[in-house]
């Protein structure tokens, strides 16, 4: 038998199997080049215009800063999720209102309920290209130094929420009550 | 009177254009720089094709850095830091690219190799017939005949 004929034949293999591998990968979710950066520095005025945050919003506490926006369907499915975050654990809850309007992002909050501890409005997405966002809703979750943990692209499920997100934050909390005894009672 | 006025409006759209130049420099390098970089919503346009409003907002962002002084790679490593190599439309050279890069020519290469080996090897064949058998004479003929 000559197994010169079975080159081609193993080769194509190899080529159909590269190419159901890739297939596997949905080319959408972009790896964020920011985690474990610090977030981008910012300075931008609250929903309500009476005061502009700036990158201190994100320090000394865990925190995780959600982009959505009115116009947002997904945000929608989302927004119970995050209801249901609201108040408990030590996690500061952020929200970049992208790309919106005061009066339409607050008749939405009213409709929806507002999770947010603060709300960052970013009308003119000042605050989306230095965070790498592609479209909302998009998360990310944020140590209390201000560097970028985590960046979860689409809607927030029970899932995502119990089998990634919280345990991360649960960690970085963790982290911070060390850090925060350390301090407190040096050796 | 009426002869002057085309002179005249020539002479001011010619001494107009420097002052209008000095932004179309800028300009033109944000569209170099902007067809360079991928709508990273739309996959395979540049943030200058695109009618999405993301690429606009990234317009928005080069021009900011060029009218910031900016250099044109600034401007381009600013937007790979955010956004990762994917925002390049044409990849960089790179370990994890080797293989989009070099695998064309490696196989043009291969089969090259290939082709001459097989072609040193290559056993004579058969003369090709020059004279027609009885049989051949008979059906060319009726094929011949059909034709016309």
């Amino acid at each position: 038998m000559n197994l010169r004929g079975l080159i081609p034949l193993t080769a194509f293999a190899a080529l159909i199997g590269f190419l159901a591998f890739s297939l596997t990968r949905d080319p959408r979710i972009l790896p964020s080049e920011l985690i474990e950066k610090p977030f981008p520095a910012f300075e931008l005025p609250d929903l309500a215009d009476t005061q502009t945050f700036d990158i201190s919003l994100l320090e000394g506490r865990v925190s995780l800063v959600n982009v959505f926006g009115s116009w947002c369907a997904a945000c929608v499915v989302e927004h119970p999720q995050l209801m249901a975050l609201k108040n408990t654990l030590d996690l500061q809850l952020v929200g970049i209102d992208w790309r919106d309007n005061r009066q339409s992002a607050n008749r939405w909050l009213v409709k929806h309920g507002n999770p947010f501890d603060a709300i960052i409005f970013d009308g003119n997405s000042r605050l989306i290209v230095p965070l790498g966002v592609t479209g909302a809703p998009e998360t990310f979750i944020v140590d209390r130094n201000g560097l970028i943990r985590y960046k979860h692209v689409g809607v927030i499920t029970p899932e995502v929420w119990t089998k990634t997100l919280r345990p991360l934050v649960e960690s970085l909390q963790v982290a911070s009550l060390q850090a925060a005894s350390l301090q407190a009672a040096p050796l | 009177m009426m002869r002057w006025v085309l002179p005249i409006l020539m002479w001011a759209v010619l001494t107009a254009s420097p002052a209008f130049a000095q932004n179309s420099v800028d300009e033109q390098r944000a569209r170099d720089i902007g067809t360079q970089l991928r709508c990273v919503v739309c996959q395979n346009q540049s943030i200058e094709e695109s009618d999405a409003e993301l690429a606009g907002d990234m317009r928005r962002v080069v021009r900011d850095y060029i009218a910031d002084g900016a250099s044109d790679q600034e401007v381009i490593a600013y937007m790979r830091d955010n956004y990762g190599d994917y925002v390049l439309l044409k990849p960089p050279v790179q370990a994890n690219t080797y293989v989009l890069w070099f695998l064309p020519a490696l196989l043009i290469l291969l089969s090259l190799l290939w082709f001459l080996g097989r072609a040193r090897r290559k056993r004579p064949t058969a003369p090709a017939p020059t004279t027609l058998t009885p049989e051949d004479k008979t059906l060319l003929n009726e094929l011949m005949r059909d034709e016309t």
